[in-house]
């Protein structure tokens, strides 16, 4: 279900489709589940796959940034495409330092 | 209201499965005004956001029905109502400020009026505690060159 990629303590996830409400909490579910077993010292979230996005992508970011960093490591958000700059950049993700 | 052309009702139940189905139908009704795919964009993610809120917020207690109800004008014009006799808001304009959000421990960001208001020419919010919640989304369609 969660496409992953875990090499040299880096877990990348590669998104993809519709992240939406329904999406998200899942997604939330699995994606915490392996930082809990693999405690990696960053997350990338590759965002190359992903055609739509709306708040609750912006959720599901902003609640990885906090997991990861409860456990002393660091986001990536990378290959974001042009469609969803406009989301990100309203909701201030892009400030956080996490844009690779 | 003046010049409609087409117009589309629908009702639809509060799961979080007809976000998508309910982005899909919209955007399939919108694409006879040939908009842009930028255009179709914001006006999925405008109606994304509006729909879930009826769904995470309005029947957070008990589910019940979405009603959206859509009209094309003459004159390019996409009007959106979504509507739900859910809890709905107290105050409307506290809740429509950016990062304003009653449900952080679900992840919430506070942003989905403010990406309405980003992505669409106008959005007006009617709502009253125990009766539910209409939001009026708005947008023209640029003529193509
Ligand atoms: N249909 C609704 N019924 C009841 N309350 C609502 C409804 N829509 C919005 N609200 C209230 O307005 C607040 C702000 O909504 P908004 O969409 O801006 O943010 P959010 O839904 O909390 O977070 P996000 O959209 O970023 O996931 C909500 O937290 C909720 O309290
Ligand atoms: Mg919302």
């Amino acid at each position: 279900m969660l496409d992953t990629n875990y090499d040299n303590d880096k877990l990348t996830v590669f998104l993809s489709g519709e992240i939406d409400h329904n999406r998200a909490v899942g997604l939330r579910t699995a994606i915490d589940g392996r930082l809990t077993a693999l405690r990696p010292s960053v997350l990338e979230l590759d965002f190359s796959r992903v055609s739509f996005m709306d708040s609750s992508g912006i959720g599901l970011i902003m609640g990885r940034y906090r997991s990861i960093g409860l456990m002393g490591g660091e986001l990536r958000v990378t290959n974001v495409p042009d469609n969803l700059s406009r989301i990100i950049a309203l909701s201030g993700v892009n400030t956080l330092g996490v844009m690779k | 209201m003046k010049n409609v052309q087409n117009e589309m009702h629908i009702k639809l139940l509060s799961k979080s499965t007809n976000e998508a189905f309910s982005r899909s139908v919209i955007s399939a009704f919108v694409l006879e005004l040939d908009p842009t795919i930028a255009e179709l964009a914001d006006i999925k993610t405008a109606v994304s956001e509006a729909v879930t809120n009826s769904i995470v917020h309005g029947y957070r207690r008990e589910s019940g029905m979405i009603y959206i109800d859509a009209y094309l004008t003459s004159d390019r014009n996409v009007i959106i109502k979504i509507r739900d006799r859910g809890v709905g808001i107290e105050d409307v304009q506290r809740a429509m400020q950016p990062l304003y959000t009653t449900a952080q421990e679900e992840e919430r960001a506070g942003l989905g009026f403010a990406v309405m208001q980003s992505f669409m020419d106008s959005v007006s919010v009617k709502s009253a505690p125990g009766k539910g919640t209409t939001v009026t989304l708005k947008k023209r369609i640029v003529a193509l060159r």
